[in-house]
């Protein structure tokens, strides 16, 4: 298992943000909400995921102008997505002394085959997972962080909970498994083999885990944290609601609360329209963002 | 045995949680005004200091924990913790307002410029003890009553000031519990 000091460094901070949550944001005005409203870190990009899934076009790295200003209009870690696989967007944002990067499938991918060697870079990485095996294989890679993917952009919060869920039930089916058990497991979930070991023994991911992709409402980040997740990203669930500094703050109390039904019930009370959600049934299945990564 | 809150509402919870019952006391996750009766003392871990303030102002717990610092109750603030616990705040306002430091935020840069190193600090340890700094603040400037602990290339990492003890760096990130065991000893 790759345990270099950087890579203990960049462990480190996404341990720093566990119990909060992480916004995107497309302007420095945005970042200020998110930053006020008790965000633990703000994600810069120029189309939120429903935007890029009304509008369709390739998905790229932001503009560098833009993530400067983000970074200077906030005290608090800016994040910022690069396309699979592509070494120089990536390489881009470490230049620009980005807190971390995420490897995002919510971006076209650039590289249909490898995703990104994060061993390479001194940056961090988050990357996002539907199971087990998809997180070590990241975390194989380099990543010291991981989000559960959902379904990017659509308000249904429904594969978040189903890649949540296969991950914790994955966990705690290795914990009781023989040492012997574990190779075959290995090769059958394409991880690699001291990553599913430390899992084994350890009964956790060896980083933090956050939830993304289809969070809208404070309850939905509640139900993400009940099922075992260690701190919230919401896109577009904020900026296309109808009132995002309240709903931005709502979805910060219930995070830090998710066990408190009476906290819960006072949050989500007038928040006004949560972002208009979409079935996943109705979308195309070439559309389907959670499907990109190897 | 001793019992220890730790601020519960985001950051390094479980770790301070687990550094405490490796030193051999009972932590538990403090998240109301009501749980700070049933504790002997408090950690705020690490985490996002501007988060965290703004959810002691919104359930109401930064008088109260003030009001338990002033009768005596140990704290002890971690990096996002020693800021909420600072007077002053370079650029920021300041939270719980109780030691006499003014700190600076992010004094070190972004996460390019985190780092580990080891020092030595006579007051937690005999030998050199691992300190992680991750976006880390430094104290700029101590009151007279402050104790300056350690020192880390001419930037002030930790101070004591009575029943307040601050540290810029994570020793819940370390296997060390030299700090952890110093803390329950001001109990």
């Amino acid at each position: 298992m790759i345990k270099t000091e950087q890579w203990e460094l960049n462990k480190n901070l996404a341990q720093m943000l566990k119990g909060g949550v992480i916004m995107d944001v497309t302007n420095p005005e945005q970042a200020k909400i998110a930053e006020e409203a008790g965000a633990v870190a703000v994600m810069a990009l120029e189309r939120v995921p429903s935007d890029i899934r009304k509008q369709g076009g390739v998905a790229r790295m932001s503009d560098p102008k833009m993530i400067k200003e983000i970074q200077a209009s906030v005290s608090i870690p800016v994040m910022a997505k690069a396309r699979i696989g592509h070494i120089a967007e990536a390489r881009i944002l470490e230049a620009l002394k980005i807190d971390y990067i995420d490897e995002s499938e919510v971006l076209t991918p650039a590289d249909d085959m490898y995703h990104l060697d994060k061993t390479q870079f001194k940056v961090p990485f988050v990357c996002g997972a539907r199971n087990i095996g998809e997180a070590l294989r990241r975390i194989g890679e380099g990543a010291s962080m991981i989000r559960t993917k959902g379904e990017a952009g659509t308000g249904n919060v429904v594969e978040a909970v189903r890649h949540m869920r296969a991950m914790q039930s994955e966990i705690k089916r290795l914990t009781t498994m023989g040492h012997e058990e574990l190779m075959t497991y290995a090769k059958d979930n394409g991880a690699p083999f001291e990553l599913v070991e430390y899992v084994s023994e350890n009964g956790r991911l060896p980083v933090v885990n956050f939830a993304a992709g289809g969070i809208a409402t404070p309850a939905d980040a509640a139900l993400m944290m009940q099922l075992g997740s260690e701190g919230i990203f919401v896109g577009s669930g904020i900026f296309k609601s109808s009132d995002p500094e309240v709903m931005a703050r709502a979805i910060v109390k219930a995070t830090a609360c998710y066990n408190q039904p009476e906290i819960l019930a006072e949050v989500s009370e007038g928040l006004g329209e949560a972002m208009k959600g979409l079935e996943i049934s109705e979308i195309a299945p070439e559309n389907l963002m959670a499907q990109r990564g190897w | 045995m001793k019992t220890v809150g730790v601020l519960g509402f985001q950051g390094s919870v479980e770790e301070h949680l687990n550094a405490l019952g490796k030193a051999g006391a009972a932590g538990v996750s403090v998240k109301t005004a009501a749980a700070l009766n049933s504790i002997d003392g408090l950690i705020i871990p690490g985490g996002e200091s501007t988060t965290v303030s703004r959810l002691l102002n919104i359930f109401g717990m930064t008088d109260p924990i003030r009001e338990k610092i002033k009768s005596g109750m140990p704290v002890w603030g971690t990096c996002a913790g020693m800021i909420l616990l600072a007077k002053n705040i370079i650029g920021g306002e300041p939270c719980l307002k109780m030691m006499d430091i003014t700190v600076r935020r992010n004094a070190y840069g972004r996460q390019a410029d985190s780092f580990k190193c080891r020092a030595l600090i006579p007051e937690f340890a005999e030998n050199p003890i691992p300190l992680v700094f991750i976006r880390a603040p430094w104290v700029e400037h101590a009151g007279e009553n402050v104790q300056i602990l350690c020192e880390i290339d001419g930037h002030i990492a930790a101070v004591r000031q009575n029943n307040m003890l601050a540290a810029a760096f994570h020793p819940e990130l370390t296997e060390n519990t030299a700090a952890v065991e110093y803390f329950l000893k001001m109990i």
